[in-house]
């Protein structure tokens, strides 16, 4: 049997799912919904100084008709009073005692604001605390969120304040808007925090309503950068997480991976990359708590066929495979093949190398349909044509080495090897 | 059995002869389809297209919402780009390449896409096109029908001075009065034709008849160059015995009555025959059926391999429950006090292939009789020869003989549709005009 419960530095919780510290986690019965319908356990909405929210407060990327394909959004932290979320926190935690429930902060710059405020949050009974050190919009104008993160000696005295105080695991939430994340992620693990989590949001705008020429979202005829999310930052959030993941430092403690997980494959990715738990946000704003059962009957199949038992069996496996551009082998070669049979003649591929590539692709006119064939002596073997090929498998790359043995770019130099002449 | 009008309520008529290919709902239904489209490079569905509309480019720009742009695209290959988005038979031209059949995927609804755009270009009156200035030259062109039109179109935008003769009182051709008035209403065609003639600089001259009211000889004085483009006439006689009883009817005279009147004029038998199994047929019948009549049955003498018409009309018209007798041919037309009674049909079988590759039909011996009280003769158009031949056009039984670019053998007349290709489709003659008229262009600057 597979068992895809997680244990987060001794928080469990049965399956790696978490709702991240979002509106869907914001009150007792979202999160009670969320928990019914199987959530492994939420971070709930960071908790603060009082805030008030503007309206609107989000904007969205479509792409090619599908609707969503990155979100921002301009919301602060909880606007509800602090008393009424940990009332309802408590409460939560004894209906679902075995779902995990963090709790994200984000107080005033004060060691007493932290130690106050930490204090009442493991009142609540809450396993954890994520710190919230990357919310990029409206925080960080008051010297919070992203300015911590953003700074790690910053970051390293806010940690370990809250080590001087918190009792329960303590993860600390980074920014990906720096250069790299693996500064502040150092910084807090070397102020003890037990776990990291990433990412937040990205700062970005979204467009501009080309009527009112006002950047979206739009507040009463003016906007500001909002943070980004959802499937189109799921890339820079995993090679934030690989570098993590790849630092002798960082790599010592748990991760949570943040950013575009809306399908169980993503989760797999997230964890194949050094996740120990993955959290949702914009996929559940889209398409509500239901998702959840997709997430863990897709992970708990794909594990059942690769012969996983439990998560950790798979957990940062494909971080060695992850190298530097110097090691890998020059001698490695491919060139596309079209399988005739599967062929649509949308003439994609040839256009997509003629003017974007090689020039690699034979156009043989034909009525109403050319063929097209590859000139394997021209093929760079860069996938283009394969990624924008509609049909499966109609491309595929044939291996086709330049020599039998490994050859990096270093040796490659050193031995004069010739260099493309076209 | 008796052929007569007004068999339906006011309700039934609007119903049956409603839109066909019902339009898009909402800009989110088109960008469905629009955002499905493969944006092919050197298209297949482009080159099935007879005019080689750029149809990636304006399916594309209906997704980025540049309607307008999508207009244009169409309109500057096909300037009767509306109509032909509702009379094209897709199936067999651009929507029958797109590359999704090969997928064993609905295609690309392009003729929807495609009237998408151009009605909203006709309902907001875009005019997307701007003459140049006058050059001077004046185009005679005999016939309102696509050919010419799309043929005024370009040469005005050249700056050419065009005026069209036409023998009818509308424009339009056989869009008017032949199309199925389920496939275009004689009011969008009325519009098509305003919108087409509104860039300037074409005039038409209604109840001009060439052989009656102007010769070819005046037109070519009184202009620099002129265009034929008349079309053919009436359906092919049968040459069998009965054909002058009374309830034997031409099907583009049926159709024109239908087109040119209210439904409830138009009489029709209780039982009908319609021999032929082209576009035409299939129009006339599933307009007697729409008309009300009880059975129709559909009349051809070879089989479904050979038809002319496509799979989908062919499935229309037994939708509308027309029967099919297949390699039968009418050898007689027996009546009773003048009026049609019955239809009797040689069995035919098929012999060999002829010289274009279709195999003919020979008769079996065996005959058969159906009852009917009304025949609709749909066995192809005959050319107006008598038309060609007086005005010394060359011409093969009576269709103009042009070279490539729509030139006839006298210098400066030119030709192009139906009355060139003996009939084929509405965007065949738009694509005639516009070649000829970028011939025409040439010839007036030389
Ligand atoms: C019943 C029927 C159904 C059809 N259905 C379809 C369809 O669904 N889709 C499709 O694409 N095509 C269809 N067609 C074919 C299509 O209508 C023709 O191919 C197209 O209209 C040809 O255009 P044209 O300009 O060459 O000729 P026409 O459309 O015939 O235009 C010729 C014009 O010249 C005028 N004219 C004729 N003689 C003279 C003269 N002596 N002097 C002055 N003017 C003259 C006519 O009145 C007419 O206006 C159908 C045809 C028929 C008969
Ligand atoms: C509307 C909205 C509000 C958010 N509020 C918070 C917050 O209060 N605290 C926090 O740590 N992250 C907050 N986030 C960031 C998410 O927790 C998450 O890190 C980010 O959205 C990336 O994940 P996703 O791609 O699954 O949405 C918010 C995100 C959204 C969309
Ligand atoms: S792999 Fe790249 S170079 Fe080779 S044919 Fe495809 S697009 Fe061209
Ligand atoms: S992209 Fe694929 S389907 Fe299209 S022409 Fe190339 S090989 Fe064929
Ligand atoms: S063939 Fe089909 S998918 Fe390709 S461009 Fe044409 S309509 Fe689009």
């Amino acid at each position: 049997m597979t068992d895809i419960s997680a244990n987060f530095l001794g928080i469990k919780s049965p399956n790696p799912f978490w709702l991240a510290s979002a509106p869907p986690t914001d009150k007792k019965i979202n999160v009670l919904r969320a928990f019914e319908a199987g959530w492994g356990g939420v971070v709930w909405k960071t908790l603060g100084s009082q805030v008030k929210n503007v309206s609107s407060r989000y904007s969205a990327v479509n792409y090619n008709g599908t609707k969503v394909m990155g979100f921002n959004n301009i919301e602060l932290i909880s606007d509800r009073p602090l008393e009424l979320n940990l009332r309802e926190i408590k409460e939560c935690i004894k209906l679902f005692p075995d779902r995990a429930m963090i709790v994200s902060l984000m107080a005033d710059n004060t060691r007493e604001k932290w130690h106050e405020l930490i204090a009442q949050v493991e009142d609540t009974g809450a396993h954890g605390l994520e710190l919230n050190f990357g919310c990029p919009h409206g925080m960080t104008e008051r010297g919070m969120g992203a300015v911590v993160g953003q700074d790690p000696e910053i970051a390293r005295l806010v940690v370990e304040w809250v080590m001087e105080k918190a009792t329960v695991p303590v993860i600390t939430k980074l920014t990906p808007n720096v250069h790299s994340v693996v500064p502040t992620g150092r910084a807090a693990v070397e102020a003890g925090s037990h776990a990291l989590s990433l990412i937040n949001t990205i700062q970005s705008v979204t467009g501009i309503d080309l009527d009112t020429f006002v950047p979206n979202p739009n507040v009463a005829g003016k906007s500001v950068f909002g943070g980004y999310c959802g499937p189109a930052v799921k890339p820079i959030a995993l090679k934030m997480l690989a570098t993590i993941s790849q630092d002798p430092v960082t790599s010592k403690v748990p991760v949570s991976g943040i950013g575009g997980v809306s399908t169980w494959k993503d989760a797999v990715e997230f964890m194949l990359l050094g996740a120990t738990t993955v959290q949702v946000c914009t996929a559940a704003m889209k398409h509500g708590f239901r998702i959840v059962e997709d997430l863990c009957e897709g992970l708990n199949n794909w594990m059942d066929e690769k012969g996983f038992k439990t998560i950790n069996d798979f957990i940062g496996k494909s971080v060695p495979h992850l190298t530097q551009w110097e090691e890998l082998d020059i001698n490695y070669h491919i060139v596309a093949n079209i399988d005739q049979t599967k062929c649509i003649h949308c003439g994609l591929c040839y256009i997509a190398c003629e003017d974007g590539s090689h020039q690699s692709i034979n156009q043989q006119y034909g009525k109403p349909y050319n063929t097209y064939t590859i000139r394997e002596e021209d093929c760079v073997g860069c996938n283009l044509c394969k990624l924008i090929c509609p049909v499966d498998n109609c491309i595929t790359m044939v291996e086709q080495r330049k020599g039998p043995e490994y050859v990096n770019w270093k040796e490659f130099q050193l031995r004069g090897m010739p260099l493309n002449d076209h | 059995m008796a052929i007569k009008n007004n068999r339906l309520t006011a309700e039934q008529y609007q119903q049956n002869f409603s839109d066909i290919h019902p339009p898009f709902d909402s800009r989110e239904s088109a960008l469905v389809e629009a955002n499905r489209c493969l944006f092919c490079y050197d298209a297949p569905c482009t080159k099935s297209c007879p005019t080689e509309i750029n149809i990636p480019k304006f399916i594309k720009q209906i997704s980025t919402d540049n309607v307008k742009g999508s207009a244009h695209t169409i309109f500057a290959a096909n300037i009767m780009g509306a109509g032909c988005s509702r009379v094209c038979p897709v199936e067999k031209l651009c929507e029958g390449s797109c590359v999704y059949n090969l997928l064993e995927e609905p295609p690309i609804p392009i003729a929807r896409l495609q009237r998408y755009a151009t009605e909203q270009a006709m309902e907001k009156n875009w005019q997307l096109f701007t003459r140049k200035p006058a050059t001077g030259k004046k185009v005679a062109i005999v016939g309102a029908g696509p050919a010419g039109l799309s043929c005024a179109h370009i040469l005005s935008r050249e700056g050419v001075d065009v005026t069209i003769y036409e023998k009818e009182n509308k424009g339009g051709g056989l869009m008017t009065y032949g199309i199925a008035a389920y496939k275009v209403t004689p009011q969008f065609c009325e519009q098509e034709v305003n919108y087409i003639t509104a860039l300037g600089g074409i005039q038409i001259k209604y109840g001009q008849e060439l052989g009656k009211h102007i010769s070819l000889a005046a037109l070519k004085a009184q202009y620099d160059a002129v265009f034929l483009g008349f079309g053919v006439g009436l359906a092919r006689q049968l040459n069998i015995p009965g054909e002058e009883l009374e309830g034997v009817v031409d099907a583009i005279r049926f159709i024109y009555n239908i087109r040119a009147g209210a439904y409830d004029r138009v009489p029709v038998g209780d039982k009908v025959a319609v021999i032929g199994m082209g576009m035409t047929a299939i129009d006339a019948a599933t307009q007697a059926k729409r008309l009300g009549a009880q059975e129709v049955t559909l009349v051809y003498r070879r089989t479904q391999a050979e038809m002319p018409c496509t799979e989908a009309e062919l499935d229309l018209a037994k939708l509308d429950g027309c029967r099919i007798i297949w390699l039968a041919a009418p050898a007689m037309i027996k009546g009773e006090q003048g009026k049609v009674t019955q239809l009797v049909c040689n069995l035919m079988q098929l012999g060999e292939a002829d010289a274009s590759g279709r195999r003919s039909s020979v008769e079996t011996g065996e005959k058969f009789i159906l009852e009917v009280d009304m025949v609709i003769k749909a066995a192809g158009q005959i050319p107006f020869e008598e038309l060609v031949t007086s005005n010394q056009l060359q011409h093969a039984q009576g269709k103009i003989t042009v070279q490539k670019n729509g030139a006839t053998n006298i210098p400066g007349v030119f030709a192009g549709g139906d009355c060139v290709n003996g009939g084929k489709e509405v965007v065949d003659a738009v694509q005639a005009g516009k070649l000829a008229a970028n011939a025409m262009l040439d010839y007036l600057s030389s």
